[in-house]
């Protein structure tokens, strides 16, 4: 059968009974814009996650220690909470190929005292590389330097969460009010000489609401302990090099540390994917969970597609036997209700990816989730509702093929 | 030229019963013959209707249309012989409802695959064959009275140029007067060289043909050149 007389057919079956066609159709549209709009939050979740992991560094490697090794028997510390990582270290790393810049670090949590005010934030002591390692950039002043490291100043950096809590009391506090004042950190006095500029984000290690004071000085008058650090980070030279400075650290560290196995290691060296990695295996189950749930929508307006396409077949039946009575084949028959079932499924898909569309922008409006389209998920959403109707139109097509052209002209 | 040779058609009732509609029926129709098949409801002359209008195959025997043998072909052969060589004339007009005049006189050409040029030259040649104005033509089809209907499908079995006109009770829906006129239109183009197969079980109808086959318990009872062909008497179109 010609095809541009097939489509004149379909399209014009369609509008015969535009209200049920119509209401077949939004079961689609539902299922399908139900689906985008939450592929649409999994992909903005992971999208903001991953741009916030990017925010920390560029080609970052993160040694923490892991758990304490004992000898007999003992309470097993926790990740991280063991005392493994020397200064040292660090500077062994530093000297390791690829590795462009090591940054050993001390952090804790202090209350700050500015004259009335007060807030409660994370102190990290490190080295002048921090900046080049995590990305840091600052907005005025200046970062630590080496000087202050060598002669352990008590001198702080701050995040601009930071300033505002301390400075920004009645108005929004611009860094010229903070550089030169002195806050109090664990009874100790520390100047400020520098305000970062905002990474963005909350929560998940907000990097604006913290402190940055040199290595030496944290050791000295916070945490009263020079022998270890809590974390170093590492900046490869190129993305390409990751994996490699990842065991090049990895077999360093074994060896400093005098351990033969390397499952017995008392530290753990990530990299920037590793996390990405392990945030994208979350979101994408997030996003599954979400858009299976919307699909079971999609069965359901299939299942629609289906009843009204046997309907439809029983109505036409005298229609289908004088179309066969004519010459038309089984073929032609079942082409032309699988197309107009096909048709519908896709209008369907079309309208409900433009409605998912629409509520993506709604949820992002109302509800200040973060949400995102990709191509990809409208190509597959129309796909798939094309597909809905190939499967729930197959069923009623071949029954409309099959008849008898005798009797389906006999039926009342 | 058709030829129907010891025609059988039994159908199974259940597991071992089975009844013959149609006993060893022989007969033939010459080109251009306007022939009536006739007898009364259950004689088996829907079942003949049903084997010479390639919608079924008998169980037994052999029937010959244009040389061809279609009595052992598949169904989508049988759509292709329906295509090319019948033009189907039925008692319920089976016009599709919501579609033009044109479009529904058009359809066949559309199932034979003819080019749209073509398609519209022979639709429009049809129409006018069974004298259908063209104001008519982007009608709706159920906008039209019966007699009107009938001579749309009338058009329609015309447009692919059959070699047979197979006509089911065409009048069985009409009052005497349309009923009348669609005869008189059977003759007109039995005049024009036509074939035309006439199934009812009226005698007066039956009597618009000149021969006429009588069909009794699934045998042919009488087979009789008509010589008191009934002509309708208007000569106006309506």
């Amino acid at each position: 059968m010609i095809i541009s007389e097939l489509f004149h057919e379909a399209s014009s079956a369609i509008t015969i009974n535009k209200a049920r066609s119509g209401l077949t159709i939004l079961g689609i549209v539902i299922g399908i814009g139900s689906v985008i709009a939450m592929i649409s939050i999994g992909q903005g979740a992971q999208s903001s996650i991953n741009s916030r992991i990017q925010s920390i560094g560029s080609n970052l490697v993160m040694v923490t220690p892991g758990q304490q090794r004992n000898i007999g028997y003992g309470v097993r510390g926790g990740m991280g909470s063991a005392q493994t990582l020397t200064p040292d270290d660090a500077s062994a790393i530093a000297q390791l190929d690829g590795v462009a810049a090591a940054a050993s670090q001390i952090s804790g949590r202090y209350q700050i005292i500015y004259k009335g005010t007060n807030t409660n934030t994370s102190v990290v002591g490190t080295l002048p590389t921090y900046a080049q390692v995590r990305n840091v950039e600052i907005d005025q002043g200046s970062f630590i330097n080496d000087a202050d490291v060598t002669a352990s100043n008590r001198i702080a950096v701050i995040g601009p969460t930071v300033l505002q809590e301390l400075f920004g009391r009645n108005a929004t506090a611009t860094p010229d009010e903070a550089i030169g004042k002195t806050i109090r950190i664990k009874s100790n006095n520390f100047k400020i000489v520098g305000v970062t500029k905002s990474k963005g984000g909350t929560g998940f290690g907000n990097q604006d609401n913290i402190i940055y004071v040199p290595l030496t000085a944290g050791q000295h008058f916070l945490l009263g302990n020079t022998a270890y650090v809590s974390e170093i980070d590492v900046e490869a030279q190129s993305q390409e090099s990751m994996s490699q400075v990842q065991q090049e650290i990895t077999s360093l560290l074994l060896s400093r540390h005098n351990i033969s196995d390397s499952s017995q290691a008392d530290f753990t060296v990530q990299t920037q994917s590793d996390i990405v990695a392990a945030a994208s295996s979350v979101t994408d189950t997030f996003t599954i969970l979400l858009a299976s749930i919307a699909g079971i929508s999609l069965v359901v307006g299939g299942i629609g597609i289906m009843n009204m396409m046997l309907t439809t077949v029983t109505e036409r039946t005298r229609e289908i036997g004088l179309r066969k009575a004519i010459g038309a084949k089984r073929s032609d028959i079942s082409t032309q209700f699988l197309l107009e079932s096909v048709m519908l499924t896709f209008i369907g898909g079309v309208v409900g990816v433009a409605l998912g569309w629409v509520f993506s922008l709604l949820i992002t409006q109302f509800a200040g989730i973060t949400t995102s389209i990709s191509l990809w998920s409208v190509f597959l959403a129309v796909g798939v509702s094309a597909l809905v109707g190939i499967v729930f139109g197959y069923y009623p097509a071949r029954r409309a093929a099959g008849l008898n052209p005798i009797e389906a002209l006999r039926y009342e | 030229m058709i030829e129907l040779r010891n025609i059988t058609k039994i159908y199974k009732l259940g597991d071992n019963v089975e009844t013959a509609a149609l006993k060893n029926v022989s007969f033939a129709i010459k080109d251009g013959e306007f022939v009536s098949i006739m007898g009364p409801s259950g004689s088996g002359k829907s079942t003949l209707m049903h084997i010479i209008g390639a919608l079924d195959t008998p169980t037994s025997g052999e029937y010959v249309l244009d040389g061809k043998d279609v009595s052992k072909l598949s169904e989508d052969e049988l759509a292709d012989i329906r295509n090319e060589k019948i033009g189907f004339v039925f008692q319920q007009f089976n016009l599709l409802p919501r579609a033009t005049v044109f479009r529904n006189v058009m359809l066949p050409l559309v199932y034979a695959g003819t080019a749209k040029e073509k398609r519209e030259k022979e639709t429009k040649r049809a129409l006018t064959a069974a004298a259908l104005p063209e104001a008519w033509w982007q009608h709706h089809s159920n906008q039209l009275s019966g007699g009107q209907m009938q001579r749309v499908a009338i058009a329609r079995a015309l447009v692919n140029n059959p070699s047979l006109i197979l006509a089911d009770e065409p009048t069985g829906n009409l009052d005497s007067k349309t009923g009348e006129m669609v005869l008189s239109t059977f003759q007109n183009l039995h005049k024009e060289g036509r074939t035309v197969v006439l199934i009812t079980h009226e005698p007066y109808v039956a009597e618009h043909a000149e021969r006429i086959i009588h069909i009794h318990d699934g045998e042919i009872a009488d087979d009789d050149i008509n010589h008191e062909c009934r002509v309708y008497s208007h000569t106006t179109t309506p």
